[in-house]
């Protein structure tokens, strides 16, 4: 459960392949360095403090002196690849363009007021002893990419869909052990496409929200109301749902999972949103899940853990082959840190699931936590990798 | 890209955009001095260079402020311990001329990708910021082949009477002190040493200084700790080659040549129940410290910088200095002539939950042997020492501090090369 309510982001926004970086930047570019560049655009005028810079990491530092915001482009010779794009830079703001550019004749581009050919330049990337490969066109890979991860969300859902429906008849017919036992099984499908389910503002509060978390004059429902009344130890002076109350919010959290359902099949994904998504669900892991605040009744805190590092796992393979392409050491350095994690993990398997939060000892938590700590990192370049 | 390719200039913003490149202007003392002031500048826009014979943060006039951690490896790679230590000491460099951790800075880089700088430090001033780095015995162990290069004198510090040593509060294997004027420097520089060692480290344990305890420098006054005292009158100052030489720093001779040129790091938490001191009488206090409490004189008369006569008696023959004076039992004249060169902090960390300020002092001490020149003193203190009876240690860490960094070498570098 998010604590606070993001717009939804899944599907929206789609990003050039090439498009390496830029940023805020109030700074002149350095004197010193050849590969540091400015570049003044304004109404009618793209000036760039050099017309050719050695081969290597290029930095275009941006000045947007006009009265309409502006873009910047590196293109290739042909004038129509955009190999390095900075777009929505204000009046009066600065913004880094960070590219890696082999040797080679580019056309630099400004265009005020993002309409137009742009006002247009030949540039230089002269030999150097750098050794600057240039990304290639991974279109293929990124459709594969995308269309994976389109599937593994939707058999995820779908599989939650079964086990839902499985879960709230079992609870509403009193069946609680089997309930109880059948709680985190079910809940592993949600956690493994948290990031995706949380996109839905509407939806994500009423499934999975905490007592914790809700706003004055919230009802509370989701799975956290039924998992209070499934494991009522920690309630002081709890009142247990009545027959017809399990009915109702057992009906609402299979009706919301049936639209969650519903509403991921026409999904579509890009590379950088399911990289960011795999940064996501660690994020999600760090916050809730090794302090053990998610599963605050039933101490099933280490199956949800398990569940978002599946599904940060397969999203990161899912984009691993373009990785490696762009950045190999960071792609070795995530998926060996992926299996110091499950390492750890593992230690803590009983059964098919795991212990209890509370079995934890505080230095086995410090572990765990450094090892999400570890993995993290790295895991939020991936999305910059991607792209 | 180098060590050389910056970001931001913190230093270049605030003094004119006079950017150098890192230690260009250098301006060395001479040989055997441990740090160099980068530029004349003054105040906040000092700055000074991680690289020398010795390192920096240990003689280098004491900052206003503190934020020392302690790190675990949380791998069994040597070589990522060691590529990680060249990343710090590559963002050690950076940081302390007043540049962003990595080499784009904080508002730089791949606008997909997080900056590799945290960025609480831009458009502050270097702050004369020290990175100081220290090995733990436990790194001596059998995971990176380091145990036959374990100096003797990081033999683990016996329990001193006492001692109420918290596990989560002492000891490590990596420990880095990071002084600056400005406390969020400092904790700019943990921050993002911390941020580097994901992986490779872990924190296990850090704490805050907000005033320092302790003078290196001869002609400015001694600063005051939580017990409203006058600390570290006696401390070894760093225009004091021979006491330096006898005192903090390991020789050529030492038993791991590595450590040559290095010292021997202290640190002790120490709490103050300072309500309990705050009711005492002036005189008990004085009798405790045994020197003043308005100048720092000792009793038996002077100014607080003359020796203290531990002989002369008032009436009834009884000694001016308290036989049990924090004074009498800590002076070198009584631990076989061995001095220290302390850069101690005072911390208050909130309250306890019964109400008491969680207040003390934060103890670094820079030893040329901790067997010979703290333990003892220590011994003597837990023991004698009536100032016991308002302080409780409650954590502690004993590291070794290598010698200063070459130019393109990484802190730490002899231990690891065959």
């Amino acid at each position: 459960m998010r604590r606070t309510s993001l717009p939804a982001v899944v599907g929206l926004v789609t990003l050039s392949v090439g498009v390496l970086a830029g940023c805020t930047d109030n700074r002149p570019a350095d004197a010193g360095d050849a590969r540091s560049l400015d570049v003044v655009s304004t109404a009618d005028g793209c000036e760039l403090s050099a017309t050719k810079a050695p081969a290597g990491n290029l930095r275009f530092s941006v000045r947007n002196d006009g009265s309409e915001v502006t873009e910047f482009y590196l293109l290739a010779s042909d004038g129509l690849r955009i190999v390095a794009e900075i777009e929505n830079i204000g009046p009066g703001l600065t913004r880094d363009l960070v590219v890696t550019a082999p040797e080679g004749d580019y056309v630099t581009a400004c265009k005020p007021g993002m309409k137009g050919e742009g006002i247009r330049d030949d540039f230089a990337v002269t030999p150097s002893d750098e050794d600057v490969t240039a990304s290639g066109d991974d279109k293929v890979l990124v459709d594969q990419a995308n269309k994976n991860y389109a599937a593994y969300v939707q058999d995820q859902s779908a599989q939650l869909l079964d086990q839902t429906t499985r879960f709230v008849a079992l609870y509403t017919a009193g069946k609680d052990d089997e309930a109880r036992e059948l709680y985190p099984v079910a809940r592993q499908h949600w956690e493994r496409i948290e990031t995706v389910a949380e996109s839905f503002g509407d939806l994500d509060p009423k499934m999975d929200a905490r007592e914790a978390d809700l706003e004055p004059g919230q009802r509370w429902t989701g799975w956290h109301l039924i998992e209070k009344d499934l494991w009522p130890q920690r309630a002081k002076g709890y009142e247990p749902l009545t027959r017809a109350e399990r009915s109702t919010y057992a009906d609402d959290l299979l009706a919301n999972t049936q639209t969650l359902d519903d509403r991921v099949q026409d999904l579509t994904y890009s590379v950088d949103q399911i990289a960011n998504g795999s940064r996501g669900l660690l994020d999600e892991v760090a916050t809730g899940k090794v302090t053990g605040e998610e599963e605050y009744w039933s101490r099933t805190d280490l199956w949800d853990f398990q569940a978002n590092v599946d599904g940060a796992r397969v999203a990161f393979e899912g984009v691993q082959p373009i990785v490696e392409k762009n950045d190999e050491v960071l792609a070795t350095q995530i998926a060996e840190r992926f299996d110091a994690l499950q390492a750890l993990l593992d230690e803590h398997k009983d059964g098919d699931g795991f212990v209890a939060y509370d079995q934890l000892t505080t230095e086995q938590v410090k572990a765990l936590s450094d090892a999400v700590n570890a993995l993290s990192e790295p895991l939020s370049r991936l999305a910059a990798a991607t792209v | 890209m180098g060590e050389e390719r910056r970001g931001i200039s913190r230093r270049g913003l605030i003094g004119g955009g006079a950017a150098l490149g890192v230690g260009a202007a250098a301006v060395g003392f001479g040989a055997g001095r441990a740090t160099a002031v980068e530029t004349e500048r003054a105040g906040a826009a000092a700055a000074y260079s991680l690289y020398g014979a010795h390192q920096p943060g240990i003689v280098t006039p004491v900052q206003d402020r503190l934020h020392f951690a302690t790190f675990d490896v949380t791998t069994d790679s040597r070589a990522a311990l060691v590529d990680m230590l060249r990343a710090w000491t590559d963002a050690a460099a950076r940081m302390m001329h007043g540049d962003g951790a990595g080499p784009s800075g904080p508002t730089s880089g791949d606008y997909d990708a997080p900056p590799d700088d945290t960025g609480e430090a831009i458009d502050l001033p270097p702050s004369r910021l020290t990175l100081t780095f220290g090995f733990g015995a436990s790194l001596f162990d059998d995971r990176f082949g380091l145990s036959g290069r374990r100096p003797a004198a990081l033999d683990p510090l016996p329990h001193f009477p006492g001692d109420n040593l918290r596990p989560e509060r002492s000891e490590g294997d990596l420990c880095v002190q990071a002084c600056a004027d400005d406390p969020q420097v400092a904790v700019h520089a943990i921050r993002n040493l911390a941020r580097i060692g994901f992986g490779t480290v872990g924190m296990r344990w850090s704490q805050l200084g907000f005033g320092k305890t302790s003078t290196t420098i001869r002609d400015e006054a001694t600063p005051r700790n939580l017990f409203g005292f006058k600390d570290g009158t006696m401390n070894v100052k760093s225009d004091d080659r021979d006491a330096l030489a006898d005192h903090v720093w390991v020789g050529e001779d030492a038993d791991q040549p590595w450590m040559a040129g290095g010292s021997y790091l202290v640190a002790r938490r120490i709490t103050m129940t300072i309500e309990t001191w705050d009711r005492q009488s002036l005189r008990e206090q004085e009798r405790v410290v045994g020197r003043t409490k308005s100048e720092g004189a000792p009793l038996s008369g002077g100014v607080e910088r003359d020796q203290p006569d531990f002989e002369r008696a008032g009436r009834e023959g009884k000694p001016l200095v308290d036989p049990a004076a924090h004074v009498r039992i800590a002076h070198p004249d009584h631990n076989g002539g061995v001095q220290m060169l302390r850069r101690g902090y005072n911390l208050v960390d909130g309250s306890s939950d019964i109400g008491r300020m969680d207040a003390g002092l934060f103890f670094l001490a820079y030893v040329v042997d901790p067997t010979t020149h703290f333990v003892p003193v220590q011994m003597r203190l837990s023991t004698l020492d009536d100032m016991q009876e308002y302080v409780q240690h409650t954590g502690s860490g004993l590291f070794a501090i290598p010698p200063g960094v070459r130019r393109g070498e990484y802190v730490g570098q002899g231990l690891f090369s065959a």
